[in-house]
């Protein structure tokens, strides 16, 4: 199938599955603009600059079904998914092929402190001035296509909405399932409101738990108004044989500050695109990642950091091991308005490579149009450091120890910025794991598949 | 204890060592002298299993077992310490991992159980008294933005907490000021017993004043040219070189 039909399958499946469903107008009035922004765009191909160790087309050039409705559940899923971080105390929600997923029926939950958590569908009916306001409003100018197919299919995902000065006391855990006896495709869409000096922490966790062929398309807003402070932490744990795209936005207004932290343990293809947005003085911004990657897996970090306004202060750290044929890239992009003076911008990109096959691509770019600001770029990729390791040695630690430790060392630099305690000592472990190979991307599972 | 036997290395296809003889006995203090290039660095790395050295002829023993055979962790284990003219930082990786790591693959390879936490915390307590090394450098990644001193140091500490039979000091005293090499010397003395052996390589006679030698050896051109009583480092030191590099 080519392209162009490709898009017409999409745009088809949009007119018999989508333009029906009775939804208010701002809901309908994004999916109609969207779909015919993705018909005009197409899938990026690797042409495209962006993409051009990505290859997001011959990823949909597949036979596979698309997800436009909840599944039907006859498991109960809280009894064969067993969470990663059990000692979370965290309030867990989940979406399961893109669809809000509750065990009891509740569809949303409001707290006492005015904050709402849970189904996006059911916060588009219930709370639409709220909703109206800020869905869509980061990424309706992306000339991401896969944001814009996100948005034409919008239906479901996480609303979370922290009114003025609440504090989200337990961090929110949202788990992204994908679960199918046949190949899948699935989108889902997440919305983050943190009102003026509104507080929280927000988990996700991506998993596949079936062995079928995934493909996830999932889309993050996240506002953060004047003076709040939001830490989002996303993990990664797919099967080899999924293919995850995130597209995560923020916008920061004054005297905000924003945390994200991407930790990739498995998947198959996975891109993720991070687009910040400092439209106001004084914010802060820390965006994070780390990936472990091996056999033929890939993938590919894209950031943008947009510094508007003066005295921003934004740092990237990603940091990847790329192990037997793994691939991977890093494009970071730090752009600086030419008003945004005393601007505070740093990035560094830093790869080991276990292996001669293993392959990373790293674009560190800064684009500068103020005069006063302090920034900085680098990028490494290189091997274990064999005086480190023979040092090691010669105080008895055995090779793969030592090269345990060295690895571990290089990826505690990201896990130690994780602010919740129970998940940095679990992701803690989980990267060991990892590292010493132990941690199957089934072992969460009780499905005990083969994939 | 330790006997090397015309033991010939090379690096790149350049012989450096050209068929050295040593012996060393429990008990026993050597030190290891020579001008710049002479190969007392190539020795220590070949003692120590370093393998972009290449051992083309010669064998050496320890305990009776042949050392060559063994990874250079398996001569840790065994007992075969090497403090290193330059310790390496290792970033990210703490002093505490770093060394109880250490102490129990050490204990593994006497078939001995794994320190619980609180012995090992009290073992170092007590191996940092011993050798006066301040209580902060622990806590930090291993030898990370330690000064020269702090990093020789540092070796003297790892050497009490890993007690080996053999230790071999590779220039420790180079770049330690007089306080410095004091508190290294004093660290050295005080773990030396009857049953375990020290070879100190040096530039100085300086460190001999501290660490008084049985023997002292003469390295040049990749052999051992002279070997005397401590004497010989005060004639070395007031003559220099030269007169050794006239008669060979």
């Amino acid at each position: 199938m080519s392209n162009l039909e490709h898009i017409k399958e999409f745009k088809d499946l949009y007119s018999s599955k989508i333009e029906g469903i009775d939804s208010p107008d701002f809901v309908q009035e994004i999916r109609k603009k969207s779909i015919e922004a993705f018909t005009s765009k197409g899938f990026p191909n690797r042409k495209n600059e962006d993409y051009k160790y990505t290859d997001i087309e011959s990823v949909f050039n597949k036979n596979i079904h698309k997800v436009t409705e909840p599944r039907e559940t006859e498991v109960k899923l809280e009894e064969i998914f067993k969470c990663d971080v059990p000692d979370l105390d965290a309030n867990a929600i989940t979406v399961l092929n893109g669809f809000y997923y509750s065990p009891n029926g509740e569809m949303l939950k409001t707290f006492d402190n005015g904050v709402i958590v849970g189904s996006l569908a059911a916060a588009i009916n219930e709370y639409p001035d709220i909703v109206s306001k800020y869905l869509n409003e980061l990424c309706k100018d992306s000339k991401e296509s896969l944001v814009s197919l996100n948005s034409a299919f919008l239906q479901d995902g996480i609303f979370l909405y922290a009114p003025k000065g609440a504090v989200i006391d337990k961090p929110l855990q949202i788990v992204h399932l994908m679960m199918d006896a046949s190949d899948i495709m699935a989108q889902h869409r997440n919305l983050f409101v943190f009102e003026q000096g509104a507080e929280g922490k927000v988990v996700i966790c991506d998993h596949s738990l079936s062995p079928a062929n995934f493909i996830t398309n999932s889309v993050t807003e996240i506002i953060a108004a004047e003076k709040s402070n939001v830490e989002v932490i996303r993990m990664q744990n797919e099967h080899n044989e999924s293919k995850q795209f995130t597209n995560t936005f923020v916008k920061q207004r004054k005297d905000s500050k924003v945390v994200l932290n991407t930790l990739t343990l498995h998947g198959g293809v996975v891109r993720n695109n991070v687009f910040v947005d400092m439209i106001d003085e004084d914010c802060e911004n820390y965006t994070y990642g780390l990936y472990l990657a091996d056999r033929n897996q890939h993938v590919d970090n894209f950031t943008y950091i947009n510094h508007a306004k003066p005295n921003c202060v934004s740092n990237q750290l990603y940091k990847g091991i790329m192990d037997d044929e793994a691939t991977g890239a890093f494009t970071g992009r730090i752009y600086v308005a030419k008003d945004a003076q005393k601007t505070e911008a740093y990035q560094n990109n830093n790869n080991i490579l276990l292996t001669d096959d293993a392959r990373m691509r790293s674009k560190p770019q800064l684009e500068i149009y103020a005069d006063d600001v302090k920034c900085s770029h680098g990028s490494t990729s290189g091997q274990l450091d064999e005086d480190a390791l023979f040092y090691m040695k010669a105080r008895g630690i055995g090779d793969k120890e030592a090269r345990m430790l060295l690895m571990f060392a290089f990826a505690q630099e990201i896990i130690s910025k994780i602010s919740i305690v129970p998940l940095y000592e679990r992701v803690h472990d989980l990267v060991e794991k990892r590292l010493r190979g132990e941690l199957s991307r089934c072992n969460n599972c009780m499905m005990n598949c083969k994939a | 204890m330790l006997k090397i036997e015309d033991l010939h290395a090379s690096i790149d296809g350049k012989e450096i060592l050209r068929g050295i003889n040593l012996e060393i006995n429990p008990g026993e203090v050597h030190a290891i002298m020579g001008p710049n290039g002479s190969g007392k660095s190539t020795l220590s790395s070949v003692i120590a299993g370093r393998d972009i050295y290449e051992v083309t002829h010669g064998k050496i023993t320890f305990d009776g077992v042949d050392l060559l055979e063994l990874s250079p962790e398996e001569r840790a284990c065994a007992g075969v310490f090497l403090g290193f003219q330059y310790p390496i930082e290792i970033p990210g990786v703490s002093m505490v991992n770093f060394m109880k790591t250490a102490v129990n693959e050490h204990r593994k390879y006497k078939n001995q159980d794994p320190l619980s936490a609180s012995d090992f915390l009290k073992l170092m307590r007590e191996k940092k008294e011993l050798v006066e090394i301040d209580s902060k450098l622990t806590n930090r990644s291993v030898n990370e933005g330690f000064s020269g001193g702090e990093k020789k140091k540092n070796e003297i500490f790892q050497m009490a907490m890993l007690e080996p039979k053999l230790a071999v000091l590779d220039e420790t005293d180079s770049g330690l000021d007089i306080d410095a090499l004091r508190i290294v010397a004093n660290g050295v003395n005080k773990l030396k017993t009857s049953e375990n052996a020290t070879v100190v390589i040096t530039h100085y006679q300086r460190l001999l004043d501290y660490i008084v030698p049985d023997f002292v050896h003469v390295l040049y051109k990749g052999k051992i040219v002279k070997t005397a009583g401590k004497e010989l480092a005060l004639e070395l030191e007031e003559k220099g070189y030269d007169w050794i590099k006239r008669e060979f």
